[in-house]
Order: C-alpha cells, then structure tokens, then sequence
C-alpha cells in the first residue's frame, strides 16, 4: 500500500496527494533503567526468599522424591513428617482458638461500643467524661499492658473478688483475655463509630425533623446506615488489628496459634513452627483483607457512579 | 499510702529507679526505629509510586508481608530466626557462639513493620500532592532532586504528619513486646517488680500511667510540629 491509490493515475488530487505517514516502530523491549533493575533484582530476591522457605520446609520434614519405584509412576515422594504429624493438629487447634477469641471479643466489643459511643457523644458531662477517659485509657496504653493488668493485676484483689464470687473469673486467662480484649476493641469502636456518626451531615438530621420524623427513627433508619457505611473499612482495618494482637494472649499460657508454635518451638528447636505460623497468619490477614473489600465494594455499590 | 510511695520510691527499697531505666529503654527504642522506619517508608512509597511495574510488585509484597504479621511473629521471626541464620553461617567457619542483641532484634522489627505502614502514609500523601506542582517546578527549570526538597517534601511532611503521628503512637505502644524477649523496658521492669512485691495491679497500674504519660507528651510535641509544617498555610 505505498503507491496512493486516491484519484485517476496521473491527476492532480494523485499528485498533491501527502504519503501517509509511517506507523511508529513495533514496540521493542523496554530499557534497562536502573528503576528497572533494582525493580527485577529485588523481585528476584523475593522469589528466591520464597523458594528458599519452600526448600526449607520440604528440607525440614525430609521430602525426597525417589526415581525407580515399582509403583504406577518411575518417581515417587518420600517424606518424614515429625514436626507436621506431631503438632499439626495443634495447629490447627491453636488456629482455632485465635479465631474463637477475636470473633467473641469483637462481637462482645461490639455490643459494648454501642452505649459507650452514646455516652461519649451525650451532652452529659460526666458520663462523656467517663467515656471519653475509657477510650483514651485504652488506646493510649499498649494492649500487653492491658492484659497483664487484667490477668496478673487481679491477684491484688483476690480476697474481694472471692467475696463477691467472681474469683473464678478471673483465675481462668482465657476469661482475662477476652475480657482485655474486648475492653480494648471496644474502646476503638467507640472511635470508629462516633467518627461516622458525626461525619455525617447535619442536614440529614434536620431534613428528618422537617419530615416530623422522631429523633430516635431518624438515628436509626437515617443516620446509622449511612455512618455504617462510612465506618465498614475501619471495622475491616479493627478485626485485622485484633487478628495481629491477638498473638500477644500467647505469653498468658493461651494455646492460640502463636501459644501452639511458642510451644512447639521450645519442644523441637524447629523453626520451622514459626514460619508455618507465619504462613496462617498471613493467609488469614490476606484473605480477609479481600473478602473485606469485596463485601464493602458490594454493599456500596449503589454509590458507584 | 505509704507502702505505695516506699514501692515506687526511688533506690533500694523502691522500684522507681528500675522503672525509670525501663522507660529510657523503651523511649530509645521507639527513638531508634523511628528514622529507620521512615526512611525505609519513605523509599517504599518511592517505589510504589514508580512506573515499574516490577518495583511495584517487589514493594507491595515487603507492605503485604509486615502488615500482615502480628508484630510479635515479626519480632520473634528477626529475633530467633537471625540468630540461627546468623549461627548456621557462622558455622560454616567455624564454631562460634552468637547471640542476636534483643535492642537491635527489637528495632528492626518495630522498623520493619512501622516502614510498611508509614509507606502507605507517604503514598497517599503523594497521591493527594498535585500533577500541576510538578509540572510548576519542572518550568522553573528545577531538577528531580530540587523538586523533590524544594516542592515536593515540605508538601508531603504536612500531609502525611497526621497519619505518621499516628504511626508514632503506635510504634510507642508496640514497643513493650519486646519485654517479651527479654528487653528491660517498662513492662518486664513493673513485671519483675510485681512478681517480687507481690503488687501487680499496682505496678501495671504505673506502667500504663506511663505509657498514657509518654502518649500526651507526643501529642504536645505532635501539635507543634503540625503547626510548623502548616506554617505557610494562611490562618481561617
């Protein structure tokens, strides 16, 4: 197609005629820029860190595959799995327990949180000044420090509470650590809700009374799906938080995920406990992560333009 | 009232001493991480925001990695796991005995995990930085290096202050897991003295007023510097 092939040979549109201009090279291979090789180099390390962690755990429980068997297949797999057939179950026991513990505390966080944000955003001085001083009491310290507090500081008090009958609550840790965790959850939820809350418009609250709706319809069919809403991604970000904590109940004699690897880890000197532990936690972080951001794109899906 | 005083007292009798190291040690590990951190987040966001898509990649797997790990793992990851890399290549020549120091285990995990956080903090704060500033300091004939410190950095420290500020308090918090590995911080010094006296309430007690303590002291420094770096906005 280089000839023009516009007009009668020979006419005056032919001649004047401009020759199309070339098409651009084909692409060739991008430069090496040196974003580019310190880009490949750091995510060959990562590979490279990533099968070394594959031949580790493979190396650790002696996987082998074996050439020349009698079987269907010329090769076949050998292992010796101590560690996994060992304390695999316990795992997945501890996996358990860790998921037993963040869904009660959030769940228990969340009935909390409820009248807490209604006293801290009441016009009440002191009931504001009582929520206001739980949620800075417990953002403000370290959650360790809050178990311990809960779990070792209620051995002060052990006369008392045996008096009243709640000395068994407190013996258990397993009751100390939901309680800690619960109280602490509690105290970000607050946050989180009263954030939303009064993110959002004023005008909804008056657009409500003009309609004559009362105040408590307008609280709970206006204001909270909307702040609701507002408040999804933090929730997400508030239960992943907890998942991470969560590996702290370890030190009070907790067989969660991490107590079961501490465990077995001091049983075997295999490090191996650590990097499966590793492994779950992030699996468990990452999927919900996901599964949050599918479930928020979902129920907001109607405020995509 | 007066035991309580006699406990916390500094000297023999007391624990106020012990504790006043345990809080030394706690502020200059918070201290240690933080630029490490930063610097590292900072980076981090550099590479996210850049148009290689392998740097992208290799830098969303560091943040996907340490913000997934509960800070404990990632501490007893660096901590026991550098020490028997460290052993297994000692080995190779030689016997030698090592032992990984739990301040240095303890600041780079705290860096680690404070890095991979403070990158989204820079990023967003890139995001929320204008094409149009760029393109001002390019037709001022500014370099990438002036544009970076002249334009661009004072921008991103006023933007990516909250968010940071927040990480601080964080980091502050996340430090008593390293009383876990032995660390003597606030924590394993009030553990040690509740476990001697007898008086655990008391000394968590204390180590949380501390910690709240720490927290509003930051929180003063943190408004100053929010001040500062707002300094050239015109007051409403």
């Amino acid at each position: 197609m280089s000839d023009v092939s516009i007009g009668a040979p020979g006419s005056y549109v032919q001649s004047q005629t401009i020759q199309a201009k070339a098409p651009p090279p084909s692409p060739t291979s991008r430069p090496w820029t040196p974003t580019r090789i310190v880009g490949t180099t750091w995510l060959t390390l990562w590979i490279a860190g990533g099968l070394g962690i594959v031949w580790f755990l493979l190396n650790s429980n002696s996987v082998a595959l074996v050439f020349g068997g009698d079987g269907l297949l010329p090769v076949s797999l050998t292992h010796n799995a101590k560690f996994l057939t060992k304390y695999g179950e316990k795992f997945v026991s501890g996996f358990i327990i860790t998921l037993k513990l963040v869904g009660l505390s959030m769940l228990l966080g969340v009935l909390l949180s409820i009248p807490m944000t209604f006293m801290r955003m009441s016009k009440n001085r002191i009931l504001g000044g009582i929520a206001y001083g739980y949620v800075y009491f417990f953002r403000g310290t370290p959650l360790l420090a809050q178990v311990f507090l809960i779990y070792y500081g209620a051995g002060t008090f052990r006369v008392p509470l045996q008096s009243v009958d709640l000395w068994w609550f407190f013996r258990d840790a397993w009751n100390c650590a939901v309680l800690a965790f619960t109280l602490n959850t509690a105290a970000y939820q607050v946050e989180i809700l009263r954030g939303s809350i009064e993110n959002i418009a004023k005008g909804q609250w008056e657009a409500a009374a003009a309609l004559g709706l009362p105040k408590w319809v307008t609280f709970w069919k206006i204001i909270l799906p909307q702040a609701l809403i507002v408040s999804l991604r933090p929730y997400g970000n508030e239960i992943i938080l907890m998942i991470k904590g969560s590996a702290i109940v370890a030190i009070i004699t907790i067989y969660d995920l991490m107590g079961e690897t501490r465990r077995a880890f001091s049983r075997t000197y295999d490090f191996q406990a650590y990097v499966w532990a590793a492994i779950a936690y992030l699996v468990m972080v990452e999927a919900l992560r996901r599964a949050w951001d599918r479930i928020e794109a979902r129920l907001t899906r109607h405020l995509k333009r | 009232m007066n035991e309580i005083f006699t406990l916390l007292s500094f000297g023999d009798m007391g624990w106020g001493d012990e504790i006043a190291l345990g809080v030394v040690m706690t502020v200059s590990l918070a201290l240690a991480s933080l630029p490490i951190g930063l610097l590292l987040g900072f980076l981090l966001a550099l590479a996210k925001k850049s148009e290689e898509p392998s740097l992208r990649a290799a830098a969303n797997i560091y943040t996907t990695i340490f913000r997934g790990l509960p800070e404990l793992l990632t501490l007893f990851l660096v901590y026991y796991g550098g020490q028997i890399l460290i052993q297994q290549v000692l080995a190779l020549f030689g016997e030698f005995y090592f032992e990984v120091n739990a301040f240095l285990a303890g600041m780079i995990a705290l860096s680690l995990v404070f890095s991979s956080y403070a990158s989204e903090a820079f990023l967003s704060a890139f995001r929320a930085i204008n094409k149009g500033q760029y393109e001002g300091a390019n037709a001022l004939g500014l370099g990438y290096v002036q544009t970076m410190r002249l334009v661009i950095l004072p921008q991103l420290v006023r933007l990516s202050l909250p968010a940071l500020s927040n990480l601080w308090l964080i980091l502050l918090k996340e430090t008593s897991l390293v009383s876990i590995i032995g660390l003597a911080d606030i924590i394993r010094y009030s553990n040690m003295a509740a476990r001697t006296t007898k008086e655990p309430f008391l000394f968590f007690a204390v180590a949380c007023a501390i910690y709240l303590v720490l927290a509003i002291i930051s929180s003063g420094g943190i408004s100053r510097l929010d001040a500062w770096a707002k300094r050239g906005e015109t007051p409403r």
